[in-house]
């Protein structure tokens, strides 16, 4: 696929290797890291404030808590790397990177090897009690291998061929497969709305776009109609539509989760102090229902500022797919941001009510490993991008 | 094409500032518009009562014996949500427990079934409280057993023994008084309703145990307390996490009776033995009640009613087969009263104030033919004795029948004899009603009946109630009695047609009846006793009352509840001493000197009247015996009567003589106020004394009414 070499960084010489290295440093976008790291941050409190209860009993009240900071470290030294890799290496092995990302994704079915939990089969179990979620990372490996086919030979003036186009659904459309198997219809649906966003950006002809999103449209309804999403959670897409009516069959999780963040009011009950949250009423609220912790704790305006910092890394994903000089750094950007875009959404949306319940984390918020260290890749990414805009940019 | 890739970009960012904007606007409505709703659910949802009832207040006598304590009982738990998480929910924990307590296991089962659910037994025995409350499947377990399960906790999960307070009877002189005092149950659904969707902490909970007759009813609110309530803030699985708020018990107040536990006693003595005075005469003598009054007062020193129960048997809760005999045995009403009966010759009291009301002399003589004719029927004299003309004194003292006849027919004859209507003078019936025998006395007792006055009134408002029924009976004819007996259907029938014609109309057989007390008219003894109270103490018709003072646990009064005057008879001062003189003259030279034969009359003058009222049906006549002491100074109104009990001379008469022997302190024909029942011979004046720490400081020796715990107490 790709013709170029991957020795040439190492070929440099060593002068020029130093004042790269400075460039890093001075072009690297501070305030997408500041946000992020914020978020990061922010989210680690709600994961303490949401374990305490739990881990109570347990030897070490704290150990949840190291756990998730751990995962945070690991996560961010992963994204310094992604953004140090070289794009040419990226490319050459983004197929390997694909392939790979599928075989984990089938692996979960492997008996012994994949674990359940809340109904989705989605995990896979590591030594020490640790779980590995493969959808995690094939988000990322989607976003590459579509970026690498549909911007392969190109530049902005040329619309994709057909033939690209055909080939990036396909590329989405295989662990969207796999994934609706492991019943996880969560990350389904940000696969779906990421690979739509990547193929409008690379320009693709609107015909393909009226096709695909009414494929999309259809395949959703299909959905309903064959009873693939339970009756609630069409119940709350049509409240969402219609918020006058009412919510029919609420379910536990979601009525939980509504009277805590409803009950924080404008300031919140204050941090440890939410009696849903600290009572355990709200379920995995160290995880998919984690913005309970802070609509209940915060309040309102708590809740606000994380929903603005969030925004503020994706204002900064958008600008850095704005400013790309090449279209497939422009498409890694856009399927990071549309990726970010989309899961905070249906999480923040999940718990007020607004969206149907699916078990997805809220990028750089939950607990979980996996979307920690995904995500930091994927900030990563972005910042990648962004260097090799600022390096390549007419000198 | 860069256009396009620009375009499609900027729509995007549109698309994801809006989905943000939606997050936010979402947000807002939830928190800040509609949040406090929210905040109300969150505290439902983590917030919970734990609730202990206070202790009880003690009932005392008016001496400051305790007649209902407290007493502590191991008492056997069960938590069914800690139960139903082991792995065979439960069932071996069960059949251990009903091995330690040799009880059957479906028995405890039967215990720990929510009322309601399927399967599940009548109240008594399920559970009617919150299914996360622990359970009692066993009361008073002996403190071995209790030990046992407490130290073998993983045998026992769930299980806990633990002390709680219960209703204890000291019975001092072996009182019963199970109709005064009452009984506790648990809290009736009526009662949860009426309190609506009260969050009091001292409400009423579906666990407690209420006052359900007697004085534990009407003074429930008095003696129950306040509960000690935790406020605990629990999580999902129920575990506590924080204590909001602790509100300490506050023991119920004590209250002071009227009654005197040996008085109470000798009363309850006497009546069986009049019962069984009426039963060796061959009488069935099958239910009975005795009442003694303070006539100054309205206070009840005693009050009595036969068949009765043993109030203990309340505790702990009945069961189904000991409930049912408790109503077969028709034990569980009062007699003195919820019964009513004909009052038949007490009731020339009446007619006699009637008569002075109506402007009848007083002091002419009167004629006492054996019988008097009316058509076809006679109406007699008892066992047709006629004494001729005879003075109104003279009359009542030998109860003749005939010259009351003669009064009510001239007074029938005035007020338009057949076509009076509802609203023409009837004085003996409006007598009545001012003697309080057409309504409830108001004593502080539940389920009184109030009094029936037969008259003209009464007879209409009779017949607009019955009327369809006797007209639809004269035309069907009675089909069903027809086929096995047509000569009494014709009778029925016949009687129900002219019932239905005129049975609004006053006749003058209804008069002669009313005159003496029989026919329609029924009332309670309570009743009768306030009447004759109010001739004793110069007309004032008291409220009678069971319970004169409150004191709290702490030994200070609360309230002394003064006596309380229904009315002032309309009577003059004249016709009352008339009667009162009549009254004695029945006991010294009538229808009672043969009970008070031998009494110091002399020193004691006793005012009496007899009564033996026919009831319909083949039944016997009921024994009255209606009377105050002393006549000179009239202090004691004591009534007894006893059904299908033949005289009142005979059968009630003894009894009551024995009771104001007690009063009086009589022994033979010396009267020694020392010997009194009564402590002084009398009610005390003051209250009794009941220390700081609650416990009441009662007579002691021969007085505390303890045989073998002198100083009674606890």
């Amino acid at each position: 696929m790709s013709a170029f070499s991957a020795t040439d960084a190492s070929s440099r010489p060593p002068s020029a290797q130093r004042s790269r290295g400075r460039t890093y440093w001075r072009e690297m976008d501070w305030v997408l890291i500041v946000a992020a790291v914020g978020v990061t941050i922010f989210g680690a409190v709600l994961v303490w404030s949401a374990s305490r209860a739990d881990m109570a009993s347990a030897n070490d009240p704290q150990s949840y808590l190291k756990r998730h900071l751990i995962n945070v470290v690991i996560a961010i030294a992963l994204g310094f790397v992604a953004s140090r890799l070289d794009y040419r290496w990226l490319r050459a092995y983004t197929p390997i990177i694909y392939i790979v990302s599928l075989l984990l994704l089938l692996v979960v079915f492997v008996p012994g090897l994949g674990t359940s939990i809340a109904g989705a089969r989605a995990w896979i179990d590591l030594p020490g009690g640790f779980t590995f979620q493969p959808s995690e990372f094939a988000k990322i490996a989607v976003i590459i291998m579509m970026a690498a086919i549909l911007a392969e030979k190109r530049d902005f003036e040329i619309e994709p061929h057909d033939r690209d186009v055909f080939m990036s659904v396909g590329v989405a459309v295989l662990p969207i497969l796999i994934i609706l198997l492991q019943n996880d219809t969560g990350t389904v649906l940000i696969l779906g709305s990421l690979a739509l966003s990547v193929i409008a950006v690379s320009g693709a002809r609107r015909r393909w776009m009226i096709g695909l999103i009414g494929g999309a449209i259809i395949g959703l309804l299909l959905a309903v109609q064959l009873g693939l999403l339970q009756s609630y959670q069409v119940s709350r897409l049509t409240s969402f539509l219609n918020p006058t009516g009412e919510t029919g069959g609420a379910t536990y999780s979601s009525t939980q989760a509504q009277i805590a963040v409803g009950g924080g009011g404008w300031t919140g009950y204050g941090l440890f102090e939410g009696p849903q949250t600290q009572g355990k009423f709200v379920p995995v609220n160290e995880s998919d229902f984690i913005f309970t912790v802070v609509g209940e704790e915060l309040g309102f305006i708590g809740s606000t500022l994380l929903i603005l910092l969030i925004c503020v890394i994706l204002w900064r994903a958008i600008r850095i797919a704005m400013k790309a000089n090449d279209l497939y750094g422009r498409l890694i950007a856009t399927g990071v941001v549309a990726w970010l875009a989309f899961q905070t959404f249906e999480n923040i949306g999940m718990t007020l009510g607004i969206m149907p319940i699916t078990g997805i984390p809220l990028p750089l918020v939950s607990a979980g490993g996996t979307s920690m260290m995904s995500t930091w890749i994927a900030i990563g990414l972005l910042e990648n991008v962004r260097l090799h805009s600022a390096r390549s940019a007419p000198a | 094409m860069g256009e396009r890739s620009n375009l499609r970009l900027v729509i995007l960012s549109v698309l994801i500032i809006s989905l943000m904007a939606t997050l936010l606007v979402r947000l807002f409505y939830l928190q800040v518009m509609t949040g406090a709703g929210y905040r109300v659910a969150a505290q439902s949802n983590t917030v919970r009562e734990v609730a202990t009832p206070a202790v009880r207040g003690l009932i005392l006598d008016q001496a400051g014996r305790p007649l209902v304590a407290n007493r502590t009982s191991l008492v056997v738990t069960v938590d069914r949500v800690t139960l139903q998480r082991e792995p065979d929910d439960g069932a071996a924990v069960i059949e251990r427990l009903a091995q330690i307590l040799d009880a059957s296991a479906a028995s405890i089962r039967d215990r720990l079934t929510t009322c309601g659910a399927e399967g599940a037994k009548p109240p008594p025995v399920c559970w009617n409280g919150s299914p996360y409350q622990p359970i009692p499947i066993a009361r008073d377990v002996d403190a071995q057993t209790a030990l046992s399960i407490m130290e073998s906790r993983v045998t026992f999960p769930g299980v806990t023994a633990g002390l709680e307070a219960i209703r204890t009877y000291p019975a001092p002189f072996d009182v019963n008084a199970a109709h005064l005092l009452g009984y506790l149950g648990p809290v009736t659904e009526e009662a949860l309703t009426e309190q609506g969707d009260s969050t009091a902490y001292d409400r009423l909970r579906r666990t407690d145990f209420a006052g359900r007759s007697g004085l534990e009813s009407i003074y429930d609110a008095e003696i129950r307390g306040k509960p000690a309530v935790i406020t605990l803030e629990v999580d999902t699985a129920g575990r506590v996490t924080k204590t909001l708020e602790g509100k300490p018990a506050i023991a119920g107040d004590y209250l002071v009776s009227t009654i005197d536990a040996h008085l109470q006693h000798l009363v309850e003595q006497q009546l069986v033995a009049a019962v069984q005075r009426a039963q060796a005469q061959g009488y069935p003598g099958d239910s009975g009640a005795a009442v003694v009054v303070d006539v100054r007062n309205g206070h009840i020193l005693a009050m009595a009613s036969y068949p009765t129960y043993d109030p203990a048997i309340w505790v702990g809760g009945v069961t189904a087969k000991q409930y049912q005999d408790l109503i077969d045995s028709e034990a569980l009403s009062s007699n003195a009263i919820q019964g009513l009966f004909a009052p038949g010759s007490t009731y020339k009291v009446i007619s006699t104030a009637a008569a002075a009301r109506a402007g009848f002399s007083l002091y002419r003589k009167y004629q006492c033919p054996n019988q008097v004719k009316l058509g076809t029927q006679t109406f007699r004299n008892f066992e047709s004795a006629g004494y001729g003309p005879i003075t109104l004194k003279r009359a009542i003292e030998v109860s003749c029948n005939t010259v009351f006849y003669g009064i009510a027919d001239k007074m029938w004859a005035d007020a338009g004899g057949n076509d009076a209507n509802r609203n023409s003078p009837d004085p003996i019936a409006e007598t009545a009603k001012i003697f309080g025998l057409d309504a409830k006395t108001g004593i502080d007792l539940p389920n009184e009946a109030s009094g029936r006055v037969a008259g003209r009134n009464f007879k209409v408002t009779n017949w607009e109630d019955k009327r369809d029924t006797w007209c639809a009976n004269a035309i069907s004819g009675y089909p069903e009695t027809r086929k096995t007996n047509p000569e009494q259907a014709d009778y029925f029938t016949a009687l129900d047609r002219e019932n239905c014609a005129d049975g609004f109309r006053w006749r003058e057989g209804d008069a002669l009846n009313a005159a003496i007390g029989q026919g329609d008219t029924a009332v309670t003894p309570l009743q009768m006793a306030m009447a004759y109270s109010v001739i004793a103490n110069g007309g004032t018709l008291y409220q009678p009352q069971l319970v004169k003072a409150i004191i709290g646990a702490d030994g200070k009064v609360v309230k002394e509840i003064a006596p309380v005057v229904t009315d002032r008879v309309d009577l003059s001062r004249t016709a009352i001493n008339f009667i009162n003189s009549a009254l004695q003259g029945v006991t010294t030279n009538g229808s009672g000197k043969r009970p008070f034969a031998g009494f110091p009359l002399g020193q004691i003058p006793v005012a009496s009247k007899t009564g033996s009222a026919q009831v319909t049906g083949n039944k016997a006549a009921t024994s009255w015996f209606a009377s105050f002491a002393p006549a000179n100074k009239p202090r004691y109104a004591v009534v007894m009567m006893v059904t299908q009990g033949g005289t009142g001379s005979k059968t009630s008469g003894p009894s009551v003589r024995k009771i104001y022997e007690g009063i009086f302190g009589v022994s033979g024909s010396t009267v020694n106020p020392t010997d009194s029942v009564l402590i002084g011979g009398a009610p005390l004046k003051k209250l009794p004394t009941v220390r700081p720490d609650g416990t009441p400081v009662a007579p002691k020796g021969k007085m505390s009414g303890q045989a073998s715990a002198p100083g009674g107490g606890q």
